[in-house]
């Protein structure tokens, strides 16, 4: 046996310790994740044979076109929101460091640790009728307080809550590997702290906004249990449409393609990301 | 000379002190001072080196001067006018950062036109003196490129030419060769010094080399804990040093303690000697320092006029090439003696021999 032949059998065991490695893992994912939506598939297109025609009754209804311009325009505000309060809230993080930092960076942890149907419940206490935010407004002056619960206002506000710790971790790992001695020599080239951060910082800060944007407006996208327990039932996102056609309708094949469709919408999102920045760079 | 260099040549011509620093002090923590009491005279178009170890206040000094640190106390005059209220945008200070500090998302001639940009200059005028900044450091070529697709060398040299394109009053550079390898660092160096010719720019330069302190500067301030220990010119820190700290930071060196007054000094380990250079010493001790260098060998016999004259045995030698560094000691002393390598050729570890130095070259600093 020649020597190249033997190291070319080592890298081939080597390869193959790799797969046994990686089998429990594949075994898990097949069974648990690719039979389901191979089955979801099936249901979406037989009704009992072959047929496109749940599809065409998404694509051809009103109503549906609404659910989902709906549920687009209401994960574009979540994310734009989620945006504009972690941004401040990171750059502080990152310039202020220490115990503020510290303490800042262990709620946001924490909430990592709560699971989002304990902290939507808390926001259906929150808001509730005989809750304290209603009586807050009542006290100032507005009566009677106007109905907080079961609004799409409630369902957006409590999923930017939600959402706002990832938004926070996307744009933290990004700024804190940001030098500050940039924006300092900046400043001594003539630019005023606000133009130093706005052509030196925001811009370097550009990746964790891509990131925090892309990991927010995927997950709102399929968000299921905020809506359905806080918002507007006349105004659903897709997520609750599926449950409302298999829990009320037993529309199993309206369900599927719906379920579908909002799979392909969000590997669009993915492929977009991915065609401009790279998947692997989503998690920091 | 370029047209950039011609434009900045009217600022040129010492005149009494340009950029003046008094009494400054800087407390980061209310209770530790980092800066204890600074005062600093700098002519115009003049080239000084902050010159000390690592946590001297240097770049703190620096930083006040920039207006990224406000003082605890003092002043800082520049050009007749106090600038501690003027905020660091509006300073007009060119300022080079050790890691260069590059906007990593501008191209070459992007890092030079920004502080153009800054100052709402015409378009035109920002690529045109973009362009003469660039060529004036070597880099016209490179105006397209990315900072992360020029080397070390060439980053620092587009951040010289960012800190100057503005034709600032004052040129601040930290450490900038600090990240350089050496042949390149001695390159920078000579360029630097090249460029503030031309410029005629007022230039302080932290380093904490003494070498290239020696090399560059007109004068050198010597910083050690917070103070400035001496600011001369770099011969006379090195020949005349004021303080025993400044002695032995600033080259080798040998020290000797001494007592004594008017003159006659007893020296420790060479007994009583006539060196009338002494200043007045109020305590009547001195600390007397000589050269490596200062040193030779003697093979004569019995005693030299104006020279000392003692035993020595060598315990290790240090060959630069050039010259050849002995360490060793004479009775209690230990001495260290730089001798050309020429004449070093039979000296070994263990080798008995003669060394001697002229009194003139005992310098006295009062303790
Ligand atoms: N931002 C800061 N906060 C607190 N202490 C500082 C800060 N910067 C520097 N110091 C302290 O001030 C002293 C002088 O530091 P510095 O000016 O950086 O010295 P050098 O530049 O000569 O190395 C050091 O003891 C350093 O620890
Ligand atoms: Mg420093």
């Amino acid at each position: 046996m020649t020597q190249g032949t033997g190291i070319m059998m080592q890298q081939r065991a080597g390869r193959r310790t790799t797969w046994l490695l990686l089998l429990p893992v594949l075994v898990f994912l097949a069974v648990f994740f690719l039979v389901p939506l191979g089955q979801v598939l099936y249901f979406s297109v037989m009704d009992p044979t072959f047929t496109l025609h749940h599809y065409l009754a998404f694509f051809t209804d009103d109503f549906y076109w609404r659910v989902l311009f709906g549920t687009f325009r209401t994960t574009a505000i979540v994310t734009a929101f989620s945006l504009l309060l972690s941004y401040p809230l990171s750059y502080a993080i990152v310039r202020l460091g220490g115990g503020f930092a510290t303490a800042m960076l262990l709620i946001v942890a924490m909430s990592f640790w709560t699971s989002f149907l304990v902290r939507t419940f808390a926001w259906m206490v929150i808001l509730g009728n005989n809750g304290p935010l209603r009586a807050i407004l009542a006290t100032m002056g507005w009566t009677p307080p106007p109905e907080l619960l079961f609004t799409r206002f409630s369902s957006t506000l409590a999923m930017v809550h939600l959402l706002v710790p990832f938004m926070v971790l996307a744009l933290y790992s990004v700024m804190k590997k940001i030098d500050y001695t940039l924006v300092r020599a900046a400043i001594s080239l003539g630019a005023t702290p606000f133009e130093a951060f706005r052509r030196v910082f925001l811009p370097l800060s550009a990746p964790g906004i891509v990131n925090g944007c892309t990991l927010v407006f995927i997950m709102c996208l399929g968000f299921y249990v905020t809506p359905v327990l806080l918002g507007s039932p006349r105004e659903q996102m897709i997520a609750g449409l599926i449950g409302t056609q298999i829990e009320e309708f037993l529309e199993f094949g309206e369900a599927s393609a719906t379920a579908v469709i909002l799979l392909c919408v969000t590997m669009t999102v993915f492929a977009i990301y991915n065609r401009f920045v790279g998947l692997d760079k989503l998690w920091g | 000379m370029n047209a950039f260099a011609g434009r900045m040549e009217g600022r040129q011509g010492v005149t009494g002190s340009y950029l003046e620093i008094r009494d400054l002090v800087k407390s980061y923590d209310g209770y530790q001072q980092a800066v204890r009491g600074i005062s600093l005279a700098i002519a115009k178009g003049e080239f000084v080196s902050f010159l000390g170890p690592s946590g001297s206040g240097k770049t703190t000094t620096l930083m006040m001067v920039a207006g990224f640190e406000q003082p605890t106390a003092g002043r800082i005059v520049l050009g007749g006018r106090e600038i501690a209220p003027v905020p660091p945008h509006k300073r007009n200070i060119g300022m080079v950062f050790q890691n260069y500090a590059l906007f990593p998302h501008m191209t070459a001639a992007e890092n030079v036109g920004f502080p153009l940009r800054m100052r709402k200059r015409p378009a035109a005028e920002i690529t045109r003196r973009s362009r003469e900044a660039l060529a004036m450091v070597g880099l016209a070529d490179f105006a397209g490129r990315q900072p992360r697709e020029l080397s070390g060398g060439q980053q620092q040299r587009v951040a010289l030419a960012r800190a100057l394109v503005f034709e600032p009053d004052v040129l601040l550079l930290d450490e900038p060769l600090g990240a350089l390898d050496k042949n390149l660092r001695e390159h920078m160096q000579v360029e630097i010094k090249r460029i503030h010719r031309e410029l005629g720019i007022t230039t302080i330069y932290v380093t904490h080399d003494q070498t290239e302190a020696m090399t560059m500067s007109d004068r050198i301030a010597v910083f050690s804990q917070g103070v400035v220990e001496q600011f001369a010119a770099p011969l006379d820190v090195y020949l005349r040093p004021a303080t025993r700290f400044v002695g032995g930071f600033v080259g080798d060196s040998n020290f000797f303690e001494a007592s004594g007054r008017t003159g006659m000094l007893e020296v420790a380990g060479l007994g009583t000697l006539s060196l009338p250079q002494a200043p007045v010493s109020a305590s009547g001790r001195y600390d007397v320092l000589v050269r490596p260098e200062a040193i030779g060998l003697w093979r004569g016999s019995g005693d030299r006029a104006g020279h000392c004259v003692v035993p020595f045995t060598v315990t290790a030698l240090v060959n630069y090439g050039d010259s050849v560094l002995l360490i060793g000691s004479s009775g209690d002393l230990s001495l260290r003696a730089r001798i050309p390598f020429m004449l070093a050729t039979d000296i070994r570890e263990g080798t008995a021999l003669s060394l001697s130095w002229r009194h003139a070259d005992m310098h006295c600093i009062p303790a």
